[in-house]
């Protein structure tokens, strides 16, 4: 039986092209979203079919690809599209953040820092920040293209007078290098500190919406807020249950129906990584191998 | 602030004309509006008047003709030959439009607050304190009660969100206010209560306003100077006491007789 031969990262070489010269473009014009010829892929839209794409068009033999989804390298989607590379590209997955050189990510930005050489491609669902306030995408475009951003400081105004303070804790808009806003696609708040000055690139691609956009290395990235009112990061206020991390973000697992819970890092590799170094948290299996105590 | 020795004109039309097609919107409209002055211009349904309006806040071109624009710079400007971008920065802070459907003017899921406030966070406030407090002196100005702020105007009636969109448009203190039959849709009572607020409004900001509209009580109110339309043809024009009082044009006396005797 003849199994089906896929081109290198499933992609035919024309399509990677075009995908390449969008994303040259979404470089040289940091956070400016560049229409695209989005291909159907072999998944539904909303798992990820934009930063599939991109990382399709980068890869090369050499690479080593991590994927993850908010923050986890275990769960459904990043199995499937980390088997999905290695099937149809034949390279070498991880789950350690510092030996991957490409990252694809579901909303998360890894607690590790990442380093000059690295990506980070970016599955975004809505790329427009500006989506929910004007709906018009002729009117959207036009205010990205004169800089009129009034408009994005009414949501985070709302938010202070609905909540007392702004109570957006994920897509929160940033503006890039001093120019455009763009949404960082649904990552928490916690992680928009790390877009700024990164060391590694940064590739946003919808697929849906037929968008791609990009953060060069070192570049500014700062999220917008009001003077009397600053950006401030959010973060439960626990230490991971793992590893007692205090610095890392949390997600919040109910572990029965009497109201338990527990925190956990969402960046599972970091907890592991610091397990692995000795870190214990509350929950801890007690006996491992040399014990703590 | 408004300096009432200026003797300059504000806004100057000059040979107007825009038609589509085989169709003449508009023909051969000149007129100078000074600063401080209400020009209404009255007439039928289809006689050119929500044309002329947009070709004189430049959100038509004219297929003749220009319009003019004293920039706070002191000089006067062709509007056609401004940038889009200049021309958008115009309209959100010396100029205020007022819409006959607040629904156009306004953004009904957003707060009142977020709606006065949104021109002023487009010019760079970025502090919420002062924004919010512009937006309070604002929806008392336009007698809308403070706790009404963080309500959307979808929840408002009327007659308040006619209200609500006069306080958008004046925060940025504009020179100059296009109106398009501000009152249209509202009862009468309602009517009164914001020609009164209007017209207090303009007298104490020192604005220059064209009003559009077909009611000859509003152009009464609120205007010194009135203009007459028939087929796209501005045919009688003259100070509003003049025109409505004794009317010269056949047109302009039929106008006038025919409102109904209160």
């Amino acid at each position: 039986m003849n199994a089906p031969t896929y081109n290198f990262a499933y992609l035919d070489e024309g399509t990677k092209r075009m995908i390449r010269r969008a994303i040259l473009k979404a470089i040289a014009i940091p956070g400016y979203q560049v229409p695209f010829a989005s291909r159907e892929m072999p998944m539904p839209y909303g798992w990820g079919t934009g930063g599939v794409q991109v990382t399709a068009a980068i890869l090369g033999p050499q690479d080593v690809l991590k994927v993850i989804d908010q923050g986890s390298d275990d769960t459904t989607n990043a199995i499937s599209i980390r088997k999905f590379f290695a099937k149809t590209a034949g390279v070498a997955t991880t789950t350690r953040t510092e030996e991957a050189s490409v990252i694809q990510t579901r909303h998360r930005i890894p607690e590790a820092p990442l380093h000059a050489g690295q990506v980070l491609v970016y599955q975004v669902p809505i790329p427009e920040p500006l989506r929910y306030l004007e709906p018009r995408e002729t009117e959207t475009r036009r205010m990205h293209a004169l800089g009129e951003y009034g408009l994005m400081h009414v949501k985070l105004y709302e938010d202070i007078a609905k909540f007392g303070h702004i109570a957006t804790a994920y897509a929160y808009p940033v503006k890039v290098a001093g120019r455009y806003v763009m949404d960082p696609s649904p990552t928490p708040k916690f992680d928009n500190p790390k877009m700024n000055d990164c060391e590694a690139l940064q590739l946003f691609g919808a697929g849906r919406e037929k968008r791609i956009y990009a953060i060069p290395p070192y570049t500014q990235v700062v999220s917008l807020d009001f003077e009397d009112h600053p950006f401030t990061r959010y973060r439960q206020d626990a230490p991971c249950a793992l590893c007692g991390a205090e610095d890392s973000y949390l997600d919040e697992i109910v572990t029965d129906d009497q109201g338990s819970r527990m925190f956990v890092c969402s960046d599972t590799d970091y907890c592991e990584t610091r397990q692995r170094d000795g870190h214990l948290g509350s929950e801890s299996a007690p006996n491992k191998e040399h014990g703590h105590g | 602030m408004a300096d009432s020795s200026n003797d300059q004109p504000l806004l100057v039309a000059e040979g107007l004309a825009k038609s589509y097609g085989h169709l003449q919107a508009c023909r051969e409209v000149s007129f100078k509006l000074y600063p401080g002055e209400v020009l209404a211009i009255v007439g039928e349904s289809g006689s050119g008047k929500s044309t002329l309006l947009q070709l004189l806040s430049a959100q038509l071109s004219p297929s003749a003709g220009k319009v003019s624009y004293r920039m706070r710079d002191g000089v006067l400007r062709d509007l056609n030959v401004l940038g889009e971008a200049e021309r958008r920065f115009l309209f959100r802070t010396d100029w205020g439009y007022v819409h006959q459907d607040p629904a156009m003017g306004l953004r009904m899921a957003v707060s009142a607050g977020a709606n006065v406030g949104e021109r002023l966070m487009a010019i760079g406030w970025n502090n919420y304190g002062e924004i919010r407090d512009a937006a309070s002196s604002w929806l008392q100005r336009v007698e809308i009660a403070l706790q009404r702020i963080d309500d959307a105007p979808k929840t408002y009636s009327g007659g308040m969100r006619q209200r609500l969109q006069i306080a958008r448009n004046l925060v940025t203190a504009p020179r100059l206010v296009f109106m398009d039959e501000p009152t249209g849709g509202l009862d009468v009572s309602v009517q009164a209560r914001l020609l009164d607020l209007m017209r207090g409004l303009v007298g104490e900001l020192g604005l220059s306003a064209v009003v559009v509209t077909h009611d000859l009580a509003v152009a009464r109110l609120l205007s010194h100077r009135v203009m007459v339309m028939k087929d796209g043809r501005v045919i009688e024009t003259g100070l509003t006491d003049q025109v409505l009082d004794d009317p010269r044009e056949p047109y302009t006396q039929l106008l006038v007789s025919s409102i109904l005797p209160a």
